[in-house]
C-alpha cells in the first residue's frame, strides 16, 4: 500500500512540474509566431521549467538570424522582378491611354514611326521572329548533333574536355559576338551571296551568330535531357542488335524528347531576348521585310537603340519602348512555363 | 575457321577435344560430363573478365547446352551477370571491360576482332532484370528489334507471334498502341522477352529477369520459359537457387575468392548438383550454410 501510495505522489509531482513547463512553451511559441521578437521569446522560455527539462525548444539567434537573411534574400528576388512587371505594365498602360495610340493599331500596323504617330510593332516583331528563326536553325541541329555526341559516343574523357570547352562559348561575351556577326559573318556572307544580295546589315548575319551564341544552352541542357535517359532503355536497345545511331536516334532521343524540346524553347527565348548582336549588326530601322538579308530592327535591337538616344522622360517614345518590352516579356515568359511543363512532364516520365 | 587460330589460345575447334581438353586440364571449373558429342549451343574457353585492373572473374570453362535452361547461380559479387553479359558482348558498353579467352558460337569465337558485336546481340538476346521497355508502344516495342534487323516481312503477324510466344497476346491485343509502361511489371517483363525473341535469337540471356517480379509474375514468367526452351536455347541469372532447382537444366555455382575474383566451382545437370554436389562449396551454398 505504501509502495502504492509513495508512486502516486511521484506521480503528482510529476505532473505539477510538467504544468507550467508546457504551459510556457505554448506561450513562448505564440510569441514567435505573433511578434516574433528574440527578447520576448527568450524571457518566455527561461521564466518555464526548472532546467530540468531538456527537451524544450531552444531559441537559437543564428539560425533565425540565417533564416530571416535568407528569406529576405528570396524576397528580395521576387519583388525585383514583381516591381519591373509593375512599372513595365504601368507605363505600357500609360502609353495605350494616349489617344493617338489604341491597341488595335499596335498589333496591326506594318508601321514603326514614332516621329509620325505610327505604332505598329509588326516590322519590329517581324525581325525579332526573323533573327530567332535562323539562330534556331543554326542552333538546333548543331546543338543536338553536339548532345548526341557528347552523350552517346563521347568517351567520358572526351566529354570532361568537350563540355566545359563547348560552356566557355556561353562565357563570351555578347557584344563580341555582335562584333564578330559585323565584320566577320557579314563580309562571309556577302563574299558567298553578292554585295548586291547582302546588305552590310541584314537579320541572316545576326542571326547566325545568334545562333551559334545559343549552341552552348541548346547542347548542354539536351545532353542533360538524354543522359537522363536510364542506361536501362541503351542495353536493351544494344542486346536487340541496335547499332549505335540506332539505339541514340531511335531510342535515347524519343524518350529524350520532352527535355530536349524544353531545351529547344528557352533557347528560343534566349534568342527573342538577344539585344547586342542584333544591335550591331541587324540594322537599325523598323523594316517589315521577309529577306534575310536586308536590314531590320528587333524589337530588342530598337529598344537599345532609342534608350540609348535623348529621350525625354513621358514622351510618347519614352512609354513605347515600354509596351514593347511587356510584349518581350511576355513571350519569354510564356516560352519560359512551357518549357518547365514540358521538363515537369519529362520527369515523371519513369518514376 | 580462320578466325581461331589468330586466337591466342590456338585450341583445337571441335568440341570433343575441348571436352578432353578441360577435364585433363583439371582446373578449378570442372565441367560437366557430357553425355553426348552433340553441337553445342555456345561455349566459354578460358574466359577471363576484367575492369580496369580489377580481374572480375578467371578461367570461365563453361560448356552450354542447345535448347535447355542453364543456370548462373552464386552469392554477389561472384561475377555471374559479368558472365552471362560476356555471352553477346554486352561487357563491350562498360569502358573499362576487358574479356580475355574465347567465346565460341557456332564455331566462331564471338571476341574475334572482325566479329560484329551488333551482330552477335541480333543473334544472342537478352531479357534484363528491372524490365525496360522503350517508351514507345506495344507494338513498337515488340516490332523495333526485328525493324533494326532488317526485317521486311508481315511485321503485324511477327508481333503477334512473339507476343503469343511471351503468353502476352491475350492480354494485350486490343492496346497495341498503348504505351508499353501502361503494364504491370510482371507484363512489361513478358514484354521484353516478347520483344527478344521478335528477333529470333538463338539464345537467350536472362539477367535476374524475376528479382522485380511478384511471385505470381515470377511464375508466369518461370513457365514462360519452359515453352520457349522447346525452340530456344536459355541462359539464366538467377540470386533464387529455388528457382534454378525449379526451372534449369544444367547449373553452374559460381563463387569468389579473397581477392573478389568470381570463378566457376562445379556445373552439371541442375538434378546433381543440388542432390550430390561434388563441391564441398556447392553444397554448403545450397543447404544455406552461407551466402
Amino acid at each position: 500500500m505504501q509502495r502504492c501510495h509513495g508512486r502516486e505522489i511521484v506521480a503528482g509531482i510529476m505532473f505539477e512540474q510538467s504544468k507550467p513547463a508546457l504551459g510556457s512553451e505554448i506561450v513562448a511559441e505564440a510569441s514567435m509566431a505573433y511578434t516574433g521578437t528574440a527578447i520576448g521569446a527568450s524571457e518566455l522560455a527561461a521564466t518555464g521549467g526548472d532546467g530540468s527539462d531538456d527537451l524544450k525548444r531552444h531559441f537559437r539567434l543564428g539560425e533565425s538570424l540565417i533564416h530571416s537573411v535568407l528569406v529576405a534574400c528570396g524576397v528580395l528576388s521576387m519583388l525585383t522582378t514583381l516591381g519591373i512587371v509593375i512599372v513595365l505594365g504601368i507605363e505600357s498602360w500609360r502609353f495605350f491611354r494616349v489617344p493617338e495610340v489604341t491597341l488595335w493599331e499596335f498589333v496591326t500596323n506594318t508601321v514603326w514611326q514614332p516621329r509620325i504617330n505610327e505604332f505598329g510593332m509588326l516590322p519590329l516583331l517581324s525581325a525579332t521572329l526573323m533573327t530567332s528563326f535562323i539562330a534556331m536553325l543554326v542552333a538546333l541541329p548543331l546543338g543536338l548533333m553536339a548532345a548526341i555526341y557528347m552523350s552517346e559516343y563521347a568517351t567520358p574523357r572526351t566529354r570532361g574536355v568537350l563540355k566545359p570547352v563547348l560552356e566557355l562559348l556561353a562565357g563570351i561575351p555578347t557584344v563580341v559576338y555582335g562584333y564578330f556577326a559585323l565584320t566577320f559573318m557579314t563580309p562571309l556572307l556577302r563574299t558567298i551571296l553578292g554585295k548586291d544580295i547582302v546588305e552590310i546589315y541584314n537579320t541572316a548575319s545576326a542571326g547566325i551568330v545568334i545562333g551559334i551564341l545559343i549552341i552552348p544552352l541548346v547542347a548542354s541542357m539536351s545532353e542533360d535531357a538524354l543522359r537522363a535517359v536510364p542506361s536501362g532503355l541503351r542495353e536493351a536497345a544494344y542486346g536487340l542488335g541496335g547499332t549505335k545511331f540506332e539505339t541514340a536516334i531511335q531510342v535515347v532521343l524519343p524518350a529524350a524528347l520532352s527535355g530536349v524540346t524544353a531545351a529547344f524553347i528557352v533557347a528560343v527565348a534566349r534568342a527573342v531576348g538577344e539585344t547586342m548582336v542584333v544591335a550591331l549588326a541587324a540594322g537599325a530601322g523598323p523594316n517589315l521585310t521577309a529577306n534575310p538579308f536586308v536590314g531590320a530592327e528587333t524589337i530588342t535591337g530598337h529598344i537599345a537603340r532609342i534608350s540609348g538616344g535623348d529621350l525625354s522622360y513621358d514622351s510618347i517614345d519614352y512609354q513605347s519602348i515600354f509596351a514593347l518590352a511587356f510584349v518581350l516579356f511576355l513571350m519569354t515568359l510564356s516560352l519560359n512555363i512551357f518549357s518547365r511543363w514540358l521538363m515537369r512532364r519529362f520527369r515523371q516520365e519513369y518514376q | 575457321m580462320a578466325i581461331q587460330t589468330k586466337m591466342a589460345t590456338g585450341t583445337s575447334s571441335s568440341s570433343a577435344s575441348t571436352l578432353a581438353d578441360m577435364t585433363s586440364g583439371g582446373g578449378m571449373a570442372a565441367p560437366a560430363a557430357r553425355t553426348h558429342d552433340g553441337p553445342l549451343a555456345i561455349e566459354a574457353r578460358n574466359m577471363n573478365i576484367y575492369y580496369g585492373n580489377f580481374h572480375a572473374v578467371r578461367d570461365i570453362n563453361l560448356q552450354v547446352e542447345p535448347r535447355k535452361i542453364t543456370a548462373l547461380i552464386g552469392p554477389s559479387g561472384c561475377g555471374k551477370s559479368t558472365v552471362l553479359r560476356a555471352f553477346n558482348r554486352m561487357n563491350d558498353l562498360v569502358a573499362s571491360a576487358r574479356v580475355e579467352g574465347e567465346v565460341l558460337f557456332n564455331g566462331r569465337n564471338i571476341y574475334a576482332p572482325e566479329v560484329d558485336a551488333v551482330e552477335v546481340r541480333r543473334r544472342i538476346g537478352m531479357v534484363f532484370q528491372k524490365p525496360n521497355p522503350f517508351p514507345k508502344s506495344i507494338y513498337d516495342n515488340v516490332a523495333w528489334g526485328a525493324k533494326v534487323n532488317g526485317f521486311k516481312g508481315d511485321m503485324d503477324g511477327l508481333v503477334e507471334q512473339a507476343l503469343r510466344n511471351a503468353a502476352l497476346w491475350d492480354e494485350v491485343k486490343d492496346k497495341l498502341k498503348q504505351s508499353g509502361y501502361s503494364l504491370s511489371g510482371g507484363q512489361q517483363q513478358r514484354l521484353c522477352i516478347a520483344r527478344a525473341i521478335a528477333i529470333k535469337p538463338e539464345i537467350i540471356l536472362m539477367d535476374e529477369p524475376c528479382s522485380a517480379l511478384d511471385p505470381i509474375a515470377t511464375l508466369a514468367i518461370e513457365d514462360l520459359m519452359k515453352e520457349l526452351v522447346e525452340k530456344y536455347t536459355i541462359m539464366i541469372v538467377t540470386h533464387n537457387m529455388q528457382q534454378a532447382a525449379r526451372v534449369s537444366d544444367y547449373t553452374a555455382f559460381f563463387m569468389v575468392d579473397p581477392k573478389r575474383t568470381g570463378h566457376l566451382v562445379e556445373y552439371g545437370p541442375t538434378r546433381q548438383l543440388f542432390t550430390n554436389p561434388k563441391e564441398k562449396r556447392t553444397e554448403d551454398y545450397i543447404t544455406g550454410r552461407f551466402g
